[in-house]
């Protein structure tokens, strides 16, 4: 349980997937101009993330291993994930039309996110059971949340903030992402 | 200048995959702390690229156009592992240097962007010359990147040391929150002086995803076509509603005008 305590912690807090890692930086410059929207992102990750570390763990230690082939990990995984993101897809649109409308939109911006295919990497490559892998699989996807939420939220108001000129669009977002890396470094000292 | 130079010369100036294009951000942040890094990034992408722009140029009329993008996943997927095994057995510390961002090459957009928006169209020759030049142009600007946090962040350059003793290295620049410093920068000069590039909108290229990393909410090179032109359906038959609509009350009024009509006569 204390290990499963750690994991989480380590992983959402201390190396944020996006803020130290630098996986999944693509959605979080690009969703991160309303919280609403980016809540709805980070939720749709949470979501993809956690089945998907489930599911490579599974197939990992099932599959390849037992048939000596960990070499096909990279080509398994990324196909587990692209049909994994279009299986939920299809899934929640029959079954559940309320979650369809709030995560329908970013589940497609989902498949090719790097962080999704990181964090499976991560578990294989930390020799994580399923549980630590779902553990890690959650506290990450939770990481990501985190930041992109804040980012927003910073973002919105930098909306009425007097920029200068060179500085406004992307290069304003990095530099906030730059500060919140550094007060994301004081979470080191946690573990 | 001959087509297969201008393929080079494309990538590495005129559609510069980092500076100009923006693709790739998050190799270009994650593995540029020293010029080395950045240059064995680039290098072994590049041998990817060229790789899956061949292979892809030369499977382009058997891949059914409805599955291209899983096809060309498989294909990235089998080349980017074949590197990595290389590595593994060849240079282990490049590997362990790069890490977990080896089978990460798997998912640079840069890869599908130009599988998706040249090999597919062009025949083989220029398609690998295409993969080279940008490959090479990405391997250049990571790393120039690379040079620069590490002269700042450790005051050396490919690990020799040419700052005096004076200059107390900033080691912000290598850490996380400096790959995001030198990119703002890197990106407000770009504002600043009107360069071309994709953040200041100065730029508009074929690439499937509309090429802006940092606008683009995560890959979306894969999956936006489909997208788009699924709205554009929507927007149609609203339309089209609306059109139908327009004319049945146009019909209505004339009924009723007729009806009138037909009451005053």
């Amino acid at each position: 349980m204390k290990e499963l305590i750690i994991i989480i912690i380590g992983s959402a807090l201390v190396n944020n997937v996006v803020l130290s890692q630098f996986l999944g930086l693509c959605p979080f410059l690009g969703v991160s101009k309303k919280t609403n929207t980016a809540a709805g992102m980070g939720s749709a990750v949470i979501f993809v993330i956690t089945i998907a570390s489930a599911l490579c763990s599974l197939i990992y230690t099932g599959i390849l291993v037992r048939l000596h082939m960990e070499y096909l990990q990279t080509i398994v995984f990324i196909l587990v994930i692209a049909c994994l993101v279009q299986f939920v897809e299809m899934i929640l649109k029959k079954y559940s039309r309320a979650l369809y409308s709030a995560l329908g939109v970013y589940l497609p911006l989902i498949t090719t996110n790097c962080a999704v295919l990181g964090v499976a990497i991560i578990n294989v490559n930390k020799d994580y059971g399923l549980i630590s892998s779902i553990v890690n699989g959650f506290g990450t996807a939770a990481g990501f949340t985190i930041a992109i939420i804040i980012m927003a939220g910073i973002r919105e108001r930098i909306e009425y903030n007097d920029v200068p000129k060179s500085f406004q669009g992307s290069p304003i977002v990095l530099i906030t992402a730059g500060l919140m890396a550094i007060a994301f470094c004081g979470f080191a000292g946690l573990l | 200048m001959n087509k297969y130079a201008e393929r080079i010369y494309n990538g590495m100036v005129k559609e510069n995959p980092t500076f100009v294009i923006m693709l790739g951000m998050c190799p270009t942040l994650a593995v540029t702390t020293s010029g080395n890094n950045g240059l064995y990034m680039g290098l072994t992408t590049t041998a990817v690229l060229a790789a899956s722009n061949l292979l892809i140029s030369a499977l382009r009329k058997v891949i059914p156009d409805k599955v291209r993008i899983p096809a060309y996943i498989v294909v990235v997927a089998s080349l980017v592992t074949i590197v990595q095994l290389l590595l593994k057995a060849y240079l282990p510390t490049v590997n362990d240097l790069l890490g977990i961002f080896i089978p990460l090459i798997v998912v640079n957009c840069i890869i599908l962007g130009r599988a998706e928006a040249y090999a597919a169209k062009n025949p083989i020759g220029v398609s690998f010359f295409d993969g080279i030049g940008m490959g090479l142009g990405f391997s250049v600007a990571l790393t120039v990147i690379g040079s620069f946090r590490e002269l700042l962040g450790a005051g050396t350059i490919f690990g020799f040391k040419i700052t005096p003793d004076s200059f107390e290295p900033i080691s912000i620049f290598i850490l996380a929150p400096g790959a995001l410093f030198t990119l703002a920068i890197l990106t407000a000069l770009q504002n600043k002086f009107k360069l071309p590039s994709a953040t200041n909108g100065s730029v508009k290229n074929n690439i499937g995803c509309g090429g802006d990393c940092s606008h683009c909410g995560g890959s979306i090179c894969t999956t936006n076509r489909e997208m788009l032109s699924s709205k554009d359906e929507i927007a149609a038959s609203k339309e089209s509603i609306v059109k139908k609509a327009t004319i049945k009350s146009e019909h209505g009024k004339n009924e009723e005008k007729s009806s009138q009509k037909g009451g005053l006569i």
